[in-house]
């Protein structure tokens, strides 16, 4: 069969746009980053300067609180990704697995929590943390933010369950395993790559999360990443090169995360998608 | 190994009854099939008992002890599944292993276990593969190794060829029943292919609408059905059913032919009855003497001719082994040997 | 699972109750850590701050606090920002969500076909999911920006503009430079799921269809999209509620203006609770953003019903 090779063509071109879309403001913010400061405007819409500095980057590390800000984002990140997993695993299978008539209503509460402004919980939260001295807390952080992703997560680990037979199950009942040791050592093993996306995409939102951490918190001790940031641009809003310098340094470890994820991500929702 | 006896089993989904009052009694050691149309009821019957869903009313025992609230894990049966389930992360040793790990038994008797199992089935060069580098008939193995490595109390099948193509479901066919052979292992077997049931039964429980519909061996099935639905579902082509009227001693047929019976049934004259007759049975004569058909299809297996009729505007088979039967004009006349054939009442019940 | 089921129907005078209790609390246990996190911080306080729509509550005013009845809803029918907030924010969630649907349906499309580093380009082309969203917000406005950011000198280069000036502070184009920064970053969404969809659709119907003679916009037309179809309903709609909600991009790039050409209602809550700190006004905005959103999600699910129920 002969084909046109003029379709291959387009369909290459329009990948290249979109990877060109999308990278171009993370290549800019790179840019700017690595271009010392007497070039930044002499040479601004250069792509590329024509001396490169890490002098910002050093900058930011050492003059300022954000190895802080990194180290609490890690913990509160990492915390919450862990603790959104284990819980979303559990109600994830429950969902999956059991037919009882309050399900729905479940299932209607955790869509009820994807409406409506989150701006709406910051009083109302943080009168109920105070007290509890969970306020200006890591710990109050994690607890907040696990609350925001369980439902996502709830429903992106049924999607996975949904995907593994339950003769699995049954075969290993049989095979004289209880359901919570058949869960344990033949589903949730099978389910490792919808974990590793759920970690993934929990971590991803942690990591960013702009508002809570900004109500919740004050001071620099117990600030994350996004608050230092943004507190740190107001401070220094004419210093480009260290705001970027700071900002692909709270890039990366979401990126790596996230690159790491996506494919499970697609294999999660089709898993998904094939039984509903 | 040992027996097991199901009492008025009862299944119900809600107000959807799917098994009506199932008795049954199954010897230490018997190979029973449960045969029938999806929908019958077979699985679920076989689920019950391997403790995979609750019984509504009735009760279950195995080994003379009540199971009906017993988790499956204490009922120590194994179960094959269509689908095979075989553990996708686990290796065929572990695979077949897994139950023992789970009963903490000690690594060499383990590995003893495994061996044994993997030699007799012909895995052992497969032993370290995962199920997913397996070819289905190799899964199928597994997952038959994995059950008779544990020496369980009664096996259970829940279509387990159905996936395999027709030269691999015959060969396993043959093994599934020359391990029963060895081991003499109380076996439930469920499939909706007749002649599955007939090769491997010791007895073959005949189902339909959640209801028993007969339970014998399988020539008492084949020569003997107790009803309508038993008489068509077994044997392949299946048998011919013919209106007829009963008339003191012999039936009439719809258009006036008078068949004499061997026996004669409690029946009264006039009443409407079911004529049976198996295409194997049925004799092709060229003399003219009986009744006359007309050809409409010729199928030749190879073995023999499956010839499909009009006789008298109704659909009729003929099966037979004559290889001259291909070479029949559009007319012959056919006659059926009184001995042959299954005469059953309105009920649906058989009468002779 | 029949199990609970059954459990609950058949056999109740024999089967002892604690192991009834057992199995029936078994699904409650197993979903009780998600459960008591999400009533504790979320619906207690969603209780809580939909009181306080009727309540006087200003967080520097200790005289604050009593119930006022329907006062802040009066005050918010006669809000003109509030309805120039609704206007900017039917504008902002229509034009995000339908370009971000039409270019992640493109891209989906083009990355639904095998070819050589399809995976690496997947994984780049999802990448502005995983910027926080505040930085994706910094990262625009710095693009926008004209001393340091390359979009208005190519803009001035096209003709398109008069000089190289910060379209976020042009009161007639300034919504536009969220709207693409939103778009960048779901872009992804959008492709992740309908990939996700497209890659469901059996292939042989495709091959089917072009045994049959189906040309490639025939076989889209007939097979892919309404094999998407169902997909692309439910994201829309929880995209549509999820924008109409997120003002992170605006409040990082614009904070509203200029003279609030581009205040949405979420992030005009937003300035409500934390520039003016009355926490009783945002709260009767959001309750108002809350019911229209449950309002649009009904019609959305009836229309749906109707249509489904037409086939």
């Amino acid at each position: 069969m002969k084909r046109s090779i003029l379709p291959t063509i387009a369909h290459r071109l329009a990948i290249l746009c979109y990877v060109a879309f999308a990278l171009f403001p993370l290549f800019w913010l790179l840019k700017v980053s690595v271009t010392p400061n007497d070039l930044l405007y002499s040479e601004g819409v250069r792509l590329w300067p024509s001396r490169t500095t890490w002098d910002h980057y050093a900058f930011v590390l050492q003059h300022s609180a954000f190895p802080t800000f990194f180290k609490n984002s890690v913990i509160v990140a990492t915390s919450t990704a862990v603790v959104v997993t284990v819980c979303a695993s559990l109600s994830g299978y429950a969902l999956s697995r059991f037919s009882f008539r309050a399900k729905y209503v479940i299932i209607a509460l955790m869509l009820l929590t994807q409406m409506f402004p989150l701006v709406m919980l910051v009083a109302p939260i943080f009168k109920i943390l105070s007290p509890l001295g969970l306020t200006n807390s890591l710990t109050g952080l994690v607890i907040v933010y696990t609350a925001f992703n369980v439902p996502f997560a709830t429903f992106l680990m049924q999607s996975f369950f949904d995907g593994i037979p339950k003769d699995l199950e049954e075969a290993a009942m049989i095979d004289g395993a209880t359901k919570f040791i058949a869960f344990r050592q033949i589903i949730l093993p099978l389910t490792l790559p919808g974990i590793a996306a759920t970690l993934g995409f929990v971590f991803t939102a942690a990591w960013s999360e702009l508002l809570f951490a900004l109500m919740l918190i004050n001071g620099n001790a117990a600030a994350t990443f996004p608050v230092g940031l943004l507190t740190f641009v107001s401070k220094f809003s004419v210093d480009f090169g260290q705001m970027m310098a700071a900002g692909i340094m709270a890039l990366i470890p979401a990126a790596l995360f996230f690159l790491l994820i996506q494919r499970y991500l697609v294999q999660g929702l089709t898993a998904g998608a094939v039984k509903g | 190994m040992a027996s097991i006896q199901i009492e008025k089993l009862e299944k119900s989904y809600g107000h959807v009854s799917v098994l009506h009052g199932v008795d049954l009694n199954i010897e230490d050691g018997e190979f029973i099939v449960l045969v029938g149309p999806s929908g019958c009821g077979k699985s679920t019957l076989l689920r019950m008992i391997a403790g995979l869903e609750d019984v509504s009313r009735g009760e279950i025992r195995i080994a003379g002890n009540r199971v009906n609230d017993l988790h499956p894990k204490d009922r120590d049966i194994a179960m094959v599944f269509q689908s095979y389930a075989l553990y996708p992360h686990m290796t065929v040793a572990q695979n077949m292993s897994y139950s023992l790990r789970l009963r903490k038994i000690a690594k060499e008797k383990i590995a003893a276990a495994v061996s044994a199992a993997a030699s007799k089935l012909g895995l052992d060069p497969l032993l370290e593969r995962r199920p997913k580098a397996l070819s289905g008939g190799q899964r199928q193995r597994v997952a038959m190794g994995r059950a008779i490595v544990r020496q369980p109390k009664a096996f259970l099948f829940d279509e387990p060829l159905s996936n395999l193509d027709a030269r691999l479901r015959e060969q396993m066919r043959a093994e599934i029943k020359k391990m029963h052979g060895d081991l003499k292992a109380t076996s439930i077997y469920v499939t909706h292919d007749q002649i599955e049931a007939m090769t491997l039964a010791d007895r073959i429980v005949a189902m339909h609408g959640g209801v028993v519909q007969q339970v014998g061996s399988p020539l008492e099935l084949y020569d003997r059905p107790a009803n309508l639905f038993v008489a068509g579902f077994i044997g392949s082509p299946g048998m011919n059913f013919l209106a007829a009227t009963y008339s003191a001693g012999s039936v009439i047929l719809a258009n006036g032919t008078r068949i004499a019976l061997e026996t004669v049934p409690a029946l009264a004259p006039g009443e409407s009855v079911t004529l049976g007759i198996r295409p194997e049975h049925v004799v092709v004569v060229n003399d003219g003497s009986g009744m006359q058909a007309t050809v409409e299809l010729v199928e030749p297996t190879g073995f023999g001719i499956i010839l499909h009729l009009s006789l008298h505007g109704l659909p009729f088979k003929v099966f037979t082994l004559d290889r001259g039967a291909l070479n029949y004009g559009s007319q012959i006349s056919v006659r059926f040997p009184s001995q042959y054939l299954h005469l059953f009442d309105s009920s649906e019940e058989r009468v002779a | 699972m029949t199990n609970a089921v059954g459990t609950m129907r058949g056999h109740q005078s024999r089967k002892p109750w604690l192991k009834r209790l057992a199995s029936a609390s078994e699904p409650w246990l197993y979903s009780a850590p998600s459960l008591i996190l999400i009533v504790a911080v979320m619906l207690v306080p969603l209780v809580v701050g939909i009181s306080y729509a009727f309540r006087d509550i200003q967080l520097l005013n200790p005289f604050s606090g009593g119930f006022i009845g329907l006062q802040h809803f009066r005050d918010l029918a006669k809000d003109a920002a509030f309805y120039t907030a609704l206007k900017n924010t039917l504008w902002w969630t229509g034009a995000s969500v339908v370009l971000q649907f039409f270019f992640g349906l493109v891209l989906a499309l083009l990355l639904d076909k095998p070819f050589w580093g399809r995976g690496i380009v997947q994984a780049l082309v999802f990448l502005p999911w995983a910027v926080p969203s505040f930085l994706a917000g910094l990262n625009w406005a710095w693009l926008f920006n004209p001393v340091i950011g390359p979009i208005p000198h190519w803009l001035f280069a096209l003709g398109l503009m008069d000089q190289p000036d910060n379209i976020l502070s042009d009161p007639h184009y300034a919504m536009w430079g969220p709207i693409v920064a939103n778009v960048w970053w779901g872009i992804p969404f959008f492709a992740i799921t309908l990939l996700a969809a497209l890659q469901a659709i059996p292939r042989d119907l495709y091959e089917a269809a072009s045994i049959d003679g189906a040309n490639w916009f025939q076989r889209f037309w007939s097979i892919t999209l309404p094999f998407l179809a169902p997909t692309i309903a439910i994201t829309v709609l929880l995209r549509t509620v999820w924008i109409s909600n997120f003002a992170d991009l605006i409040v990082v790039m614009t904070g509203g203006g200029p003279a609030d050409r581009t205040q949405i209602v979420a992030s005009y809550i937003f300035t409500q609770a934390f520039k003016r700190l009355d926490f009783g006004y945002a709260s009767a905005i959001a309750l108002v953003l809350l019911v229209l959103l449950l309002a649009y999600s009904m019609l959305i699910v009836l229309l749906r019903q109707t249509l489904l129920n037409k086939d």
